[in-house]
């Protein structure tokens, strides 16, 4: 018996390249790719695919079970070194803004006019029950986001909500930033509620429109409606259009699930889900930005139809965004 | 462990826990949690699906950081706004520092240190794209805005409690239509979340392997010799056709252990081992050595059959015999 041990003289002419990418990805595990000297990470790509190589000819020749093991893990170390999320972050940011986004909105155009439907069947559901009666306001808004405004307000009163100018620079920081925290909550969970086929989602745009309904009655009420627009015109355009986003991207999430396609369900959920989540990332901006407005420009402020210049500026801004940038490419193209 | 088929397992029946598992039989299967991805080249690649149990730890620990840089950060700008005297911007900027880090922290160390975060890091597991393609950040966006109904909305309940007004049986109602997100991986054998499945990620444990020497290697260094063979132990065909790769590997674990009743195994299993094969030679032999060209002798014989294509995976593998090709690996 004088076979030769073939995986034995494999190992030995390969083993200083595996060691050379062991090392490599090593340093990059620890400190990042960037790191790496540009000479060593130019040799990064070819030692993994040397590697890989090693590990297809090793699971067919060698029965040692510690080099093949050794490989598998070698390998799966560098393959996340070599595809692991390869975006620099401001370059990445660049191209979210630049086409990701405003494309998959267009992607999801159908479930976020959807989720726009609804909200505006619960504002005229709102509106006109509250007309109707008046009672039906308590029931819709909750005590801490009427504000004190309910049917008992003296029109004064209310008429000062809308031009209270703003007391002192930090309150009304406060005040937006709380705004935008607890929008963008509501955003992420009507987006993750479309998990539940969708019902919690669309339950929730049609809450926010009676909502809405209802201050509109109440201000309609006493003869204030086209100056309460106004008021909510500065952040709402940008506010309502980032809420709905978020509902149509848990509606694209509940139509991956009830209409899969030709796909098996968990796939077509994965390929829907990026592009919603995609959606909802940049209606959290949008919703920042709607803070921004409502705590600082909307007090600031006073006049009606500059309220409806900026409103109406905004609107316009995010439509010709959405129908615009990054035009031609597809959701998805790298 | 009576029966004669165990008997002749190099596995030794006291002593060190036994390396194999306790069935005999033909090469394990691959394990249940094991998944494979086909890299862009073509190779498949194996991984171990993370346990629940490490996952929940990566996310506690996460979840510990991101309190206390909460509560630092918070503290630092009371402080320093407190001394400037105007404490209510002080508080929003708490208020959106703590915004950002409890739904950014996740995404920020996801895309910079490519589907870790410091808790995963720590428990040495990955997020990987189930398809095998890059991890794309909008994977990341998507799994971690789902975290906010499968894990901060269930914690805030239960730590804080629901607002007031609210009624028991509602609360009740939503705290279990909120765990049956929480509890999600339990109920699928890939043990994804919500935000697993919209993200077609899969969170793997990539441990390190070591590259141990070669077993084989040692049986040569120890005689100095450049064959696979050591000379002092010859087999024959025959006694190298008693076993299989799954007798091969265990023999390998054996000959790695180190411990204090290593020799004692060492010398049982050679006992067994040449009372198998019909050792004639000497039986006063050193047992590692033995054992050592023993092993390079029985993977040379199993690897030059793995050539032609046939892989004897076991003892009770039993292949018909190689026929016409007798000649190709004796002398």
């Amino acid at each position: 018996m004088s076979a030769p041990l073939k995986s034995y003289e494999f190992r030995r002419e390969r083993e200083a390249s595996w060691r050379e990418l062991e090392g490599l990805v090593g340093a990059a595990e620890k400190s990042g790719l960037k790191s790496l000297p540009a000479d060593q990470l130019l040799r990064l790509p070819s030692l993994y695919r040397a590697a890989l190589s090693s590990l297809s000819v090793a699971r067919s020749i060698s029965l040692d079970q510690n080099v093949v093991s050794y490989l598998e893990s070698l390998c799966a170390r560098a393959y996340f070194q070599v595809y692991g999320s390869r975006s620099n972050f401001f370059e990445g940011i660049r191209r979210f803004f630049a086409y990701s986004f405003p494309a998959a909105v267009r992607e999801a155009l159908w479930p976020v006019l959807i989720a726009a439907a609804w909200m505006i069947l619960g504002s005229l559901v709102g509106f006109l029950l509250v007309q109707h009666s008046a009672e039906w306001y308590g029931s819709f808004v909750p005590v801490d986001l009427a504000g004190g405004r309910d049917p008992a307000s003296s029109t004064e009163s209310l008429r000062e909500v809308l031009y209270r100018p703003g007391d002192t620079a930090e309150s009304l920081y406060l005040f937006a930033t709380y705004l935008f925290t607890h929008n963008s909550k509501i955003g992420l969970i009507s987006f993750a509620l479309g998990f539940a086929l969708g019902v919690p989602t669309v339950l929730l745009m049609f809450y926010n429109g009676l909502v809405l309904g209802a201050f509109l009655a109440l201000y309609d009420d006493r003869g204030l409606v086209w100056e309460l627009a106004a008021w909510l015109s500065v952040h709402g355009t940008t506010e309502l259009l980032a809420i709905v986003l978020c509902g149509g991207g848990g509606l694209v999430l509940a139509r991956a699930i009830i209409f899969p396609d030709q796909y098996s369900r968990l796939d077509s959920l994965a390929r829907r889900g990026r592009a919603a989540g995609t959606l909802v990332m940049g209606a959290v901006v949008m919703l920042f930005v709607a803070g921004l407005l409502e705590g600082f420009v909307r007090q600031l402020v006073t006049d009606v139809s500059t309220r409806y210049t900026i409103g109406g500026t905004m609107l316009a801004f995010w439509l010709i965004y959405f129908a615009l940038a990054g035009r031609g490419r597809h959701y998805g193209d790298d | 462990m009576t029966d004669s088929s165990t008997v002749a397992s190099p596995r030794p029946p006291s002593g060190p826990p036994a390396p194999a598992p306790k069935e005999s039989g033909p090469a394990p299967a691959r394990p249940r949690s094991e998944r494979r991805i086909i890299t862009p080249e073509g190779v498949p690649l194996a991984f171990q699906l993370a346990e629940r149990g490490e996952r929940a730890a990566a996310v506690l620990i996460d979840l510990v950081i991101m309190m206390l840089a909460i509560a630092l950060i918070a503290l630092a700008i009371v402080f320093l706004f407190g001394r400037v005297g105007v404490v209510e911007v002080g508080f929003g900027v708490t208020l959106l520092t703590s915004f950002l880090i409890r739904n950014f922290y996740f995404i920020y160390f996801e895309l910079r240190w490519q589907g870790a975060t410091p808790g995963k890091r720590a428990l040495g597991l990955r997020v990987i794209d189930r398809k095998g393609g890059y991890l794309r950040p909008d994977s990341i966006f998507a799994r971690n805005i789902l975290r906010e109904v499968e894990l901060f909305i269930p914690l805030t309940l239960l730590l804080i409690g629901p607002g007031e007004g609210s009624s028991a049986w509602i609360n009740l109602l939503t705290l279990g239509w909120l765990s049956v997100f929480a509890f999600m991986p339990f109920f699928n054998k890939d043990r994804l979340r919500a935000g697993d499945i919209v993200a077609g990620t899969w969170v793997v444990s990539a441990p390190k392997t070591l590259l141990l020497s070669d077993v084989a290697a040692e049986a040569k260094t120890a005689t100095g010799s450049t064959q696979a063979v050591d000379p002092d132990y010859a087999f024959t065909r025959e006694q190298l056709e008693v076993y299989g790769i799954y007798e091969l590997q265990t023999l390998e674990d054996v000959l790695r252990q180190r411990g204090p009743q290593t020799e004692e195994t060492l010398r049982e299993v050679t006992r067994r081992i040449q009372r198998k094969i019909g050792w004639a030679g000497d039986e006063a032999v050193d047992s590692r050595r033995f054992l050592e060209a023993f092993y390079a002798a029985l993977r040379a014989h199993l690897e030059s059959r793995m050539l032609f294509g046939e892989r004897r995976e076991s003892k009770h593998d039993r292949k018909p015999p190689p026929g016409g090709r007798a000649g190709s690996d004796s002398t």
